[in-house]
């Protein structure tokens, strides 16, 4: 049990607000499958048509951007955090 | 349309065309794609002429209809207008018909590009009841956060990276910012503001303001084309951190074209990024339409962004314009910087550096051909980053106060009095 998902201001409404999730998933795929089974319509927010995390959504596992790990294959663990996090900003 | 919005329609989505009210947010709720400012162009086209244009200060202001504010600016008066120099010396060291500087060192008041799109996120805060402001920065940002936020008398938060140079913490301290120093690269400074931005009701100038902020970004283009007599030139050279002054000047080249006070001609606008930290370059020359995201290392520092926001739009810019990106090493920055330096009298920091690198490059090769015309963007300036020359550019030779002992230093350059 236990991994923690931070919920970005744009998504909370489908959360009911709740900023913290957590999750028992074992990869970050399962993980967004399990916010959608939990909250319908989340996935086609974070990911495209082709399942791929879309373009301009950054998700860190423990501060660490998926892309640097195994993208959605990144294996969670207890205590992992997890955010999801808006592309566009900065520069 | 809200007569309180003066020339802006709207916040809409890049991607999805969704659009959203006038507030500080910059992300759509639906894909997370990017917000921008809407204008109404019928009416921006009646109010603006270049007579109009001409008849205002020499400042970023006088495209004001094409800048996202309500009313009247209240933050950064003198900004912008910084000389577009004629560089006929570095011109012919790089072998290219004409060549002009768009000198952003010298720009008001802290020395760099980015006191366009500050004075414009602030102005806005203002307008939106901001009383603090704040920015994740590589450097400068942080610079100009901190002046302009002391001369309007709003209260600044800074984020920066802690292994920053020490001239562009200081020049961030010295104003009475709070800057928070982050044991990390941008990327990972800018995923905490990204995080925090929403959290404290501040105006995070690029986060939740970044659609009006990136806008400020334009007037560099506008002056480059009056100051051509209103003409769009033929090669542009822009470096890239997020990638989005790059955008930003094709957005500008594009609105006056709209607007018909320059005529429509083909141009091409190339991305300059160092070889330490190339995620867009990379993914220009390998015909990609996405950036993998890289570990910064680089000593153009101000350029360090592994994860550049705007990368997607500026490889699709490129792409359009049928432009080009090209990448520096340290070694071809630090000569770029002295390029420059020596052959224009102007002192650029890193990122110029990598401009100057790059367009000699794209030159070379003939991507830019050598008949042609360029403007290089050189964005900040030199004695902000002292730290990446620093031993680069020699050393002064020293002597005692004798005329024997400087006689003798000059026989070494077979130099001889002219009066024996």
């Amino acid at each position: 049990m236990a991994k923690k998902i931070r919920i970005p201001t744009p998504l909370r409404k489908l959360t009911n607000n709740e900023e913290i999730v957590e999750v028992n998933a074992a990869t970050i795929g399962a993980a967004i499958v399990e916010l959608q089974t939990r909250f319908p319509g989340i996935k086609e927010r974070l990911t495209d048509d082709n399942g791929e995390v879309r373009r301009f959504v950054n998700v860190y596992v423990n501060e660490e951007d998926i892309r640097f790990l195994q993208n959605q294959q990144t294996p969670l663990k207890d205590g992992d955090e997890i955010s999801i996090i808006p592309a566009i900003a900065g520069g | 349309m809200d007569k309180n919005d003066g020339f802006m329609k709207a916040l809409k989505c890049r991607e999805c065309g969704r659009e959203y009210p006038l507030t500080a947010t910059h992300v759509c709720e639906f894909d997370f794609g990017p917000l921008e400012v809407v204008y109404d162009y019928d009416r921006i086209r009646r109010a603006l002429t270049t007579a109009r244009i001409k008849s205002r200060p020499q400042n970023m202001w006088r495209y004001r209809e094409l800048l996202p504010l309500a009313g009247d600016p209240t933050v950064g008066f003198k900004v912008g207008y910084t000389p577009l120099i004629k560089a006929d010396r570095l011109a012919k060291r790089l072998g290219i018909r004409e060549l002009w500087i768009k000198n952003d060192t010298v720009n008001y008041p802290t020395l760099s590009f980015k006191d366009r799109v500050v004075s414009v996120a602030l102005s806005r805060a203002r307008e939106l009841g901001f009383t603090t402001v704040a920015c994740a920065s590589t450097g400068n940002l942080a610079n100009s956060v901190a002046a302009n936020a002391a001369a309007a008398g709003l209260r600044a938060y800074v984020f920066i990276p802690s292994d920053l140079e020490q001239g562009k913490i200081v020049n961030s301290l010295i104003y009475g910012a709070q800057v928070i120093a982050i044991k990390g690269h941008y990327d990972e400074v800018n995923r905490l503001c990204a995080e925090i931005a929403g959290k404290f009701g501040w105006a995070f100038v690029n986060v939740n303001m970044r659609p009006y902020y990136a806008e400020g970004s334009k007037s560099m283009g506008y002056e480059i084309m009056e100051q051509l007599e209103w003409h769009i030139p033929r090669h542009t050279v822009v470096c890239m951190a997020s990638g989005s002054l790059l955008t930003k000047i094709h957005k500008s080249y594009q609105e006056f074209t709209k607007l018909g006070l320059v005529a429509d001609v083909p141009f091409r606008i190339h991305g300059a990024q160092a070889t330490g930290c190339s995620p867009i370059s990379s993914a220009q020359k390998a015909g990609l339409d996405f950036f993998k995201p890289v570990k910064p290392n680089t000593i153009a520092k101000s350029l360090a962004i592994g994860t550049p926001a705007d990368g997607f739009y500026a490889l699709r810019t490129m792409k359009q314009t049928g432009g080009v990106a090209e990448d520096v090493s340290d070694d071809e920055i630090r000569e770029g910087i002295k390029l420059l330096a020596e052959h224009e009298g102007i002192f650029a920091e890193t990122a110029g550096g990598v401009t100057v690198g790059v367009a000699k490059k794209l030159i070379a090769s003939g991507r830019i051909p050598a008949d042609d015309s360029a403007v290089l963007c050189v964005t900040g300036n030199g004695l902000k980053t002292l730290d990446a020359v620093v031993g680069h550019a020699g050393h002064p030779r020293e002597i005692k106060p004798s005329l024997r002992e400087f006689e003798s230093l000059l026989a070494t350059e077979n130099l001889t009095p002219v009066t024996a």
